[in-house]
């Protein structure tokens, strides 16, 4: 008896909830970056909401690891929220391509955005866009600037100057010269191959002409990153082959190494942990005054969900988040993601500044296998993962690992065949 | 002779109470086994599910890009066996013959400290073991330097020679109170008659070990290799805790375990693909099913069982 009376109230409470709010469009938001919660909650939804009265945001993230295959059974079952974060290609173009995203190529706000940024979230040939670039990651090496004021080295230039500096700070013996382990192995690939690799390359030129199918993973531009990450092996630290992330984190902001392969989504983390001053330099270019070339990586998209019945109000928001109002929020809230639209900001973090200055110095791309290359069996991405870790411990040549890839690559994807 | 005797009523009360574990049992194994099986026959063409009958296994065996992995897995997992078989085994064996002994003090406090890590998680020894032997934080260079024998000192777990072994004797430091236990279980039964008897005759200590216990336990030895067959080619969690799915170095402590993991659920870029993924998992019920009847026939029923 108790109970009913118990459950009465809760069902009668939720109904009046229902009709108080009845004239608010509430708008949840589906994401995997737990880590923002407070960032949402306390700087980005106040801000929208005092921009757009009659919209209210949830912000409901799961856990990084979970989110695909939460995601993905929430579509299924129609229970997903209206707005949709998006992983980078793949993962989302099948969501557009199964009809849980919607087409929004026709936002004002996509204006913004360049070629390079939208090419994580449209599809293949260019002419749909799903989702709203949102923030990116650029990759880069973070170094410890009383370390290279101790040793007496200046920031290197050249793929010469970098790896004198290396061995001078490994003579000097006080410092660890570069903190990476190969124990989770996607440090070398994300951190070591595709970091250095665009200065081959060419950036976005190389990119695309291996989608193509005019270039090769044999061809010298491709080959050459290993050749240097081959180099990478004796500067590495003792046990460097069971070292962890985590590990290399450590190391680094303990101040035990000198120079640390970074991405910029570091920037946050470092500042927190770190309790000495930290600079940052783009990959070095094989000879001095060549263009140097960075891997501006996208990552965050944000999209809509094909079946949400307040299409009104999320296009709404999805064109605020376009908007160089967000992107001053999102990039000073949570600096080393920087926004994605050419709208002009300003970040304040000097470390997280410097990883965005080189976009006006030098020409961005992305992880080069990320679009496209890594859709069949063998998964490139997986194999160059594999292959970075091998060369580096000197268990295949450079020669080698392109040859395996490349047939890895053929051996599905047509247009390398 | 009465109609009543020879219709025996139904006993109605067998099912209802069955009922409940059946349900249950059938809803959480019994059907997703053979939904499993079911999927493993069909792939995803534009978004819709086909059957393809064997096609799957065709390319899981003829593919060589799938089957240089599988047997690559399959030779791991037979090493992690053979480790588990070869260390785990005779040493809780040891233990269990050391524990019963009757002049043994403190067998209780033994006994609870070797069974503890067979209690903790996965995820807590597989982190645990990677802090103490990892290069930079561990005790494993420190204490091998205080012997004197830091030369004999690698990263073990970055080591594609080492990195398996390393795991598996991992995985035998937890488990080896499984063992221990079921073998100390199946010692005590034995009646002291029996070992006073033979002591009669002049047999004792190490002789009493092998001629009168050993036999007597040996249908609990049997059925502690099958469990441990069992659950090591199921095992998973602690290399995916340790390695990633990826099983590093260079795919040297993949098991079929962490092989399925990855082509099911997808890892990083690589879509997760339920149909592969199920022919995997099937291929590895076969696997083990085998190995089962194989034991069951070719082994225990020719056992002998002695009645005290």
């Amino acid at each position: 008896m108790r109970k009913t009376t118990v459950i009465a109230t809760m069902l009668a409470s939720t109904i009046l909830a229902g009709t108080a709010t009845a004239e608010d469009v509430t708008l949840t938001i589906e994401s995997w970056r737990n880590d923002d919660l407070a960032i949402w909650q306390n700087d980005i939804i106040p801000a929208f909401e005092a921009a757009h009265p009659g919209i209210k945001l949830k912000f409901t993230p799961s856990a990084p690891a979970e989110y695909n295959a939460v995601l993905n059974s929430k579509l299924d079952a129609g229970s997903a929220g209206d707005i949709i974060t998006c992983r980078p290609f793949d993962a989302s173009q099948a969501l557009y391509e199964a009809g849980h995203l919607a087409e929004i190529s026709d936002l004002d706000g996509m204006a913004n955005f360049s070629p390079v940024a939208k090419s994580g979230w449209s599809t293949d040939d260019a002419t749909v866009q799903y989702c709203v670039p949102m923030a990116s990651v650029i990759h880069g090496f973070i170094y410890n600037k009383e370390a290279f004021a101790e040793v007496g080295v200046e920031v290197p230039e050249t793929e010469a100057e970098f790896f004198a500096v290396l061995e001078k700070i490994k003579e000097d013996g006080n410092y660890i010269p570069m903190a990476m382990g190969t124990n989770d192995q996607w440090e070398a690939a994300t951190m070591g191959y595709n970091n250095i690799g665009p200065n081959y390359w060419k950036g976005e030129e190389g990119r695309l002409a291996l989608i193509a199918g005019e270039q090769k993973l044999t061809d010298e531009a491709w080959i050459a990153p290993y050749r240097q990450l081959a180099k990478w092996a004796p500067y590495l630290g003792d046990g460097y082959e069971a070292q962890t992330y985590p590990d290399s984190q450590n190391i680094f902001t303990l101040g035990r190494a000198a120079i640390y392969p970074a991405g910029s989504w570091e920037v946050s983390g470092f500042n927190g942990l770190a309790d000495f001053e930290m600079g940052a330099f783009y990959p070095p270019v094989q000879k001095a005054g060549d263009t140097c070339y960075i891997s501006d990586h996208t990552d965050i998209g944000i999209g809509m969900n094909a079946a949400t019945p307040n299409a009104e109000a999320a296009k709404t928001f999805l064109n605020w988040v376009a908007s160089s109002e967000f992107s001053t929020i999102f990039a000073n809230a949570l600096p080393g993601f920087f926004p994605l639209s050419s709208a002009p900001v300003t970040v304040e973090d000097p470390l997280a500044e410097e990883f965005i200055s080189w976009r006006g110095e030098c020409e961005s791309s992305i992880r080069s296998t990320y679009q496209i290359l890594s859709r069949g069996t063998p998964n490139l991405e997986n194999d160059t993962w594999n292959a970075s870790v091998a060369v580096l411990k000197g268990e295949e040549t450079p020669q080698a690992a392109g040859q395996r890839l490349q047939e890895g690559l053929a051996s599905w994807y047509a247009p390398q065949q | 002779m009465p109609e009543q005797q020879t219709k025996a009523k139904f006993r109605w009360h067998i099912v209802v109470f069955l009922a409940p574990a059946v349900m249950v049992y059938t809803a959480v194994m019994i059907y997703p086994l053979f939904n499993t099986l079911r999927l493993s026959l069909f792939t995803e063409v534009d978004q819709s599910r086909v059957f393809v009958g064997l096609e799957n296994f065709r390319t899981l065996f003829g593919n060589t890009l799938w089957s240089t992995q599988f047997w690559n897995a399959l030779g791991n997992n037979f090493w992690f066996f053979l480790v588990h078989m070869l260390v785990q085994n005779p040493i809780g064996v040891a233990l269990a013959a050391i524990l019963s002994h009757p002049k043994l003090r403190f067998a209780g406090f033994y006994r609870s400290a070797i069974f503890i890590p067979t209690i903790l998680s996965f995820v807590i020894v597989g982190f645990a073991w990677k802090l103490i032997l990892s290069p930079i934080w561990g005790i494993a260079p420190g204490l091998l330097d205080a012997v004197g024998l830091k030369s004999l000192y690698a990263p073990w777990l970055g080591k594609e020679a080492y990195a398996l072994t390393t795991l598996s004797l991992v995985s035998v430091w937890q488990f080896v109170g499984i063992p221990m236990m079921l073998i100390y279980a199946a010692l005590l039964s034995i009646p002291d008659e029996i070992l006073e008897a033979a002591e009669v005759d002049g047999v004792t200590g190490f002789a009493a070990f092998w001629k009168i216990k050993l036999p007597l336990i040996l249908p609990s030895i049997g059925i502690i290799s099958i469990l441990t067959f069992v659950a090591n080619f199921n095992a998973f969690d602690l290399i995916y805790a340790a390695q990633g799915a990826l099983a590093g170095p260079d795919f040297s402590t993949d098991i079929l375990g962490t092989f399925m993991y990855r082509t099911f659920f997808g890892f990083q870029l690589q879509l997760g693909d339920p149909h592969m993924g199920s022919t995997i998992a099937s291929a590895m019920f076969a696997i083990i099913l085998i190995g089962v009847c194989l034991y069951l026939f070719g082994i225990q029923s020719r056992m002998r069982r002695y009645q005290f």
